[in-house]
């Protein structure tokens, strides 16, 4: 059976990082170009550019 | 500005500085002649300071409710002016520990002015007193116009800006006393550590309760820089700062950590802080005024959201690389290494995401200092992400580690990098928020521009050719075995860099002078233009705008 010693939390903390990150930067890549989001991206960089002082709530 | 609280902000501000006043009374009645005595009355003289300032306005008339159509930007206003105070108060104490590097009798035979006690006031004084308010006040101005909505209420922001300054001024003068938990970055003790705290949630609170309130359906990418720095700051700090009071009236404590364990969670705490501290709130002015301050969006959004994701995940491991050749086990030095060479790609994507936006402006670069500020930032940025990565593999850091090639990376990042950002962009937000068509003097903005590079160059140089000379004096032998030259050689070798650096800081100071006489400038001539003054604007046909 699993065995919760030194040598296997050793283990996980030398692996877990790489399942995680890897996921991690698959959903970022998912999200950042998924076409829906694209003009979603492109009013937001533009959006900031106007109005300085144009109120709010 | 007082006029501006409601009434009831007006008298909760009260209740909290009394409040305060009372909890430095306790602590200098219960501290005695302990140095948290002093640092007792330090809150006392706050407290009664900024109560004869609220006093000022206390009894003014309620204000329009047509404030709230407008974004809230007094503390802001104030936390630029803070910034550009401590600018000069952390560079002068910088290049005064660089000169007592040079002529070591400059500590004029004090304790209080020790290298041992003015190297922390500095880097405290410029990565807190100067990053951390220029990085409050930049954020409350983003976080407002990319979200459209005004801060949720008026008196958070200035709990916020007005704490963190005393945490400051607790950690630079408890220095001096020689109070310090010797951690670096992480000096100060443990109720000044507390009250960050507080002060830190109520900051990451008013973060959180504007983007409910926003009209702007995305979170843009700034903001997401902002946040990072604030939450990751707070883990870290946390974390780093675990301690235990000798007793609850003195100021020494002992780490909840001990031998590497301590070691590994100061480092992690050290790079992160570079890293969330010194680099993503730093990337969160710039993803926002530059921008602005060329007319163009940022070059490509999409990579902006990715480099977001890899500097954030990818730093947290990197902290290891200071600790190679330790007792560290060597494969969580090893671990350290390989993410901080990976770290290298998201750094670039977001320096080039920089310099691309900044491409087809190029006019705009020349005529202009404040973009061109921005600009020289992201190339440093870019330069000294590389030598960090290349400085964290192992072999190369055996040559580069104890030596003042690190000094120079450091100032390489902090002056090229932060302070040319920060410089860019209070240039660029102080006649947005004075109403000013443009900063008091363009052409002083340029002498400044040409000082900070001098200085930036000039320093640099010197301690990339001192650190490789000492790193190489120290690992040469001679035909017997032995080292060939001992390391007072070595020192005598440094003179002339550490000179040199000494002088590239007197430069970079000076600009830094000579930037805050041009804001306080624009100041006077908002509150002309009110009074229908206009004599002291500058020349309108300088160049650049
Ligand atoms: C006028 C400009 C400046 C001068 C003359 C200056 C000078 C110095 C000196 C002499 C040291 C000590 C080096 C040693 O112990 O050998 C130092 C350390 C440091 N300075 Fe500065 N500095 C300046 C500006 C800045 C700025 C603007 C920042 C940050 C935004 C900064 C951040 C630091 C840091 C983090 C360290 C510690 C480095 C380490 O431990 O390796 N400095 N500086
Ligand atoms: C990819 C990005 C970066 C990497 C991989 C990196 C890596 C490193 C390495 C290997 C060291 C030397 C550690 C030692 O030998 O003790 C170091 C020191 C340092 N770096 Fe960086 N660096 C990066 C970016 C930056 C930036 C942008 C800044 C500043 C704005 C910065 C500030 C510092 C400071 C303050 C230290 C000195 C820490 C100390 O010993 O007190 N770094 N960095």
């Amino acid at each position: 059976m699993f065995d919760f010693d030194h040598g296997s939390i050793v283990a996980f903390s030398k692996s877990f990082g790489l399942f995680y990150l890897i996921a991690l930067s698959i959903g970022v890549l998912i999200y950042v170009y998924w076409p829906s989001n694209k003009q979603r991206f492109e009013d937001a960089a533009r959006n900031i550019i106007h109005d300085e002082d144009k109120p709010c709530r | 500005m007082v006029t501006q609280l409601t009434q009831n902000e007006r008298f909760l501000g009260l209740i909290i500085l009394i409040a305060l006043g009372c909890l430095g009374l306790v602590m200098a009645a219960a501290g005695q002649h302990d140095p948290i005595g002093m640092h007792g009355w330090l809150v006392v003289v706050c407290s009664i300071v900024m109560i004869f300032v609220l006093a000022n306005g206390y009894f003014a008339p309620e204000p329009s409710e047509a404030r709230l159509e407008h974004y809230y930007d007094d503390p802001s206003k104030v936390g630029i002016v803070v910034a550009m105070l401590w600018a000069i108060f952390g560079m002068f104490i910088g290049d005064w520990v660089a000169w007592q590097l040079v002529y070591p009798d400059l500590t004029f035979d004090a304790a209080w002015s020790s290298f041992g006690r003015i190297r922390p006031a500095h880097t405290t004084g410029v990565i807190f007193g100067f990053g951390g308010n220029a990085l409050i006040a930049t954020s409350f101005h983003v976080l407002q116009r990319t979200t459209r909505a005004r801060l949720p209420d008026q008196l958070s922001p200035w709990f916020v800006l007005l704490g963190y300054n005393l945490f400051c001024l607790i950690a630079i003068s408890g220095y001096f006393m020689g109070i310090t938990q010797s951690k670096e970055y992480a000096e100060p003790e443990w109720y000044a550590d507390i009250w960050l705290v507080i002060v830190w949630v109520t900051y990451f609170l008013i973060y959180l309760r504007t983007l409910a309130r926003r009209r702007e359906p995305h979170i843009y990418v700034a903001n997401w820089y902002y946040m990072a720095f604030i939450l990751v700051v707070a883990i870290l700090h946390i974390v780093n700062n675990l301690a235990m009071p000798i007793a609850w009236n003195q100021a020494k404590s002992y780490s909840a950590f001990s031998g590497v364990q301590d070691a590994m969670t100061q480092w992690w705490y050290g790079h992160n802080a570079v890293a969330f501290f010194l680099t993503a709130g730093f990337l969160g002015m710039m993803y926002y005024y530059m921008p602005k301050r060329a007319g163009r969006p940022i070059f490509s959004y999409r990579l902006s959201i990715i480099s977001f994701w890899g500097i954030t995940f990818m730093y947290m491991w990197a902290g290891s690389h200071h600790l190679h050749y330790t007792a560290l086990p060597h494969w969580v030095q090893t671990l350290g290494m390989t993410f901080s060479v990976m770290l290298l790609v998201p750094s670039w994507a977001s320096a080039t995401n920089a310099l691309l936006t900044l491409n087809g402006a190029w006019h705009k670069v020349r005529d202009d200092a404040t973009l061109r500020f921005m600009m020289m930032a992201a190339i440093f940025y870019g330069l000294s992400t590389f030598e960090g990565s290349f400085m964290a593999i192992r072999a190369v850091n055996s040559l580069s580690h104890y030596t003042d090639w690190t000094v120079g990376h450091v100032h390489a990042g902090a002056l090229g990098w932060v302070a040319l950002i920060t410089f860019g962009s209070i240039y660029a937000v102080v006649p947005w928020l004075w109403k000013q068509p443009r900063m008091y003097s363009p052409k002083l903005i340029e002498w400044h521009f040409w000082l900070a590079m001098a200085g930036t160059l000039i320093y640099v140089f010197a301690m990339w050719n001192s650190g490789v000379i000492q790193g190489l004096m120290w690992r040469t032998y001679n035909e017997s075995g032995t080292l060939s030259y001992s390391f007072i050689d070595s020192l005598v070798a440094m003179h002339p860099y550490y000179f040199a650096r000494a002088f590239g800081g007197l430069l970079f100071l000076l600009g830094a002078i000579i930037g805050f006489y041009n804001v306080l400038m624009t100041i006077r001539m908002a509150a002309n233009v009110e009074t229908g003054d206009e004599a002291v604007i500058g020349n309108p046909a300088a160049a650049g705008e």
